[in-house]
């Protein structure tokens, strides 16, 4: 059979999606995310002291560990289903560039923790009366950071995941690398929730564009590599 | 369809390959024999473009490795003792994802073609975690061959299968070898292997030590024809 090849879209289409389908069947994934959030949540309520001035400092702070740690937990779930069953070879075997399963697992990891944060975030609101994240500034910042965090995170995991210590190895590899996009958002959320001018989040905004952009044009090129043996 | 060269591999200042020489042609069904750790594994995933060749030249359906993997891919299937499949998905929809990797045109009647071929037709909407490991192996055998790949490679698809199963496994290997597609597969089983194989290669300490067809053992049987090898 001739078979022409892939094009590298449907491609990536096809691994997000099947990555999707599995998901929504098994939910192993999203609800360990889910379940872990929350608590996260609950137990900064209880341990903050939180008065109306504390609570807009800390608004970005709390949310942006609470999702940093939830996407590490979902990062490595879903690099390990790959690797467990050897499903990465068969991923690999494709006549397709392997760049191409970058974008298919980082753009169904970002979906994962888009879902994730678009319950934390209504519960946050009502756990912490604070109403002044339903801003689309707000959402935008969510939006541009869980992408940097996403793709160097789905670049590390593809590493960490050839290890024993994989479970361990991600975050340490991880937060250190990601911290440069986890300043950036909270700085530029948490000036959104204090209703700064849009000039003063200008700077660490254009700074998550760039890691954005570097994350992801750097990963393209050495996904290959990493993933090769 | 497969011409390998001096081929070489090191993991770090490990040689496990030591200047190999290899050549199936067209049609061709090799068993690739030899004891644990001789490195069976390790040449069938450089064939398969998972592992780079330290030196050497490998081709495999007349393109090289590493410099055209994706056009070797295209034309190559691998099974091994992973069935390298998604058991939160049916078993239609893991051929499905395959297909799509592999750019296929008309992916339902090739679908239902291939589950016809594994005697899976009636379990095509069953999710695979339901499936006894032979039904794995045989979708994976399903999985393979979906884009209808010129070269099959089987790395000890035997692994963890009881009796019935095995046998079922005889069968597609048979309809996979009667399409005239070339074949290497590795095993232990020898008996396995004097049935369906038509060449038998030894690898040991890191080069094929020997190779053979039935005509040279036709007075006595694999496991001898083997242990002179392993001895030699």
């Amino acid at each position: 059979m001739n078979t022409p090849a892939p094009s590298f879209f449907k491609a990536v289409f096809a691994i997000a999606h099947k990555d999707l389908a599995a998901e929504f069947r098994s939910r192993e994934l999203l609800s360990a995310m889910l379940v872990f959030s929350m608590l996260v949540i609950l137990i900064f309520n209880f341990a903050l002291e939180l008065d109306v001035k504390v609570r807009q400092s800390v608004t970005a702070g709390v949310l942006w560990t609470t999702f940093a740690f939830a996407g590490t937990l979902g990062l490595n779930r879903s690099m390990a289903v790959e690797k467990d069953r050897g499903c990465m070879d068969g991923l690999l075997l494709a006549p397709v560039d392997r760049s191409a399963i970058f974008f298919g697992k980082a753009i169904s990891n970002l979906a994962f923790m888009l879902v994730v944060e678009a319950i934390v975030i209504p519960l946050y609101a009502m756990l912490y009366n604070e109403t002044r994240i339903f801003q689309w500034e707000f959402l935008g910042v969510l939006l541009l950071g869980s992408i940097g965090y996403i793709s160097v995170g789905t670049l590390l995991s593809a590493m960490s995941v050839q290890t024993r210590t994989r479970d361990v190895l991600l975050p340490i590899l991880l937060f250190p690398v990601a911290v440069p996009v986890l300043l950036a958002s909270v700085k530029a959320s948490g000036g959104i929730v204090a209703g700064l001018p849009f000039e003063e989040i200008l700077a660490p905004l254009n700074l998550l564009i760039v890691y954005d952009v570097i994350f992801l044009a750097t990963s393209f090129m050495i996904f290959d590599y990493v993933v090769e043996e | 369809m497969i011409e390998v060269k001096k081929l070489v591999k090191r993991f770090g200042l490990k040689t496990i390959l030591k200047g190999l020489d290899f050549i199936v042609q067209p049609g061709e069904f090799v068993a690739l024999l030899g004891p644990n750790g001789a490195g069976k594994t390790t040449f069938l995933r450089i064939l398969a473009s998972l592992s780079r060749p330290s030196l050497g030249s490998v081709k495999v359906a007349g393109y090289s490795l590493p410099n055209e993997s994706a056009k070797v891919r295209a034309r190559l299937g691998v099974v091994s003792h992973m069935p390298l499949l998604y058991p939160d998905l049916t078993a239609e929809e893991n051929l499905q994802f395959y297909a799509r990797m592999y750019g296929l045109q008309d992916q339902a009647s090739r679908i239902t073609e291939v589950l016809g071929m594994v005697g899976l037709e009636a379990r095509r909407k069953d999710l695979v975690r339901t499936f006894s490991r032979g039904m794995q192996q045989r979708l994976a055998i399903g999985r393979a061959i979906i884009h209808d790949p010129e070269v099959v490679l089987f790395d000890e698809p035997y692994t963890g299968l009881d009796q019935d199963a095995s046998e079922m496994l005889d069968e597609v290997l048979r309809s996979v070898a009667a399409k005239g597609r070339t074949v290497v597969m590795t095993s232990h089983d020898l008996a396995r292997a004097e049935d369906l194989a038509t060449r038998f290669d030894v690898l040991t300490r890191g080069v094929i030590s020997t190779s053979g067809t039935r005509e040279d053992f036709k007075n006595s049987n694999l496991l001898d024809f083997y242990k002179k090898a392993l001895e030699a």
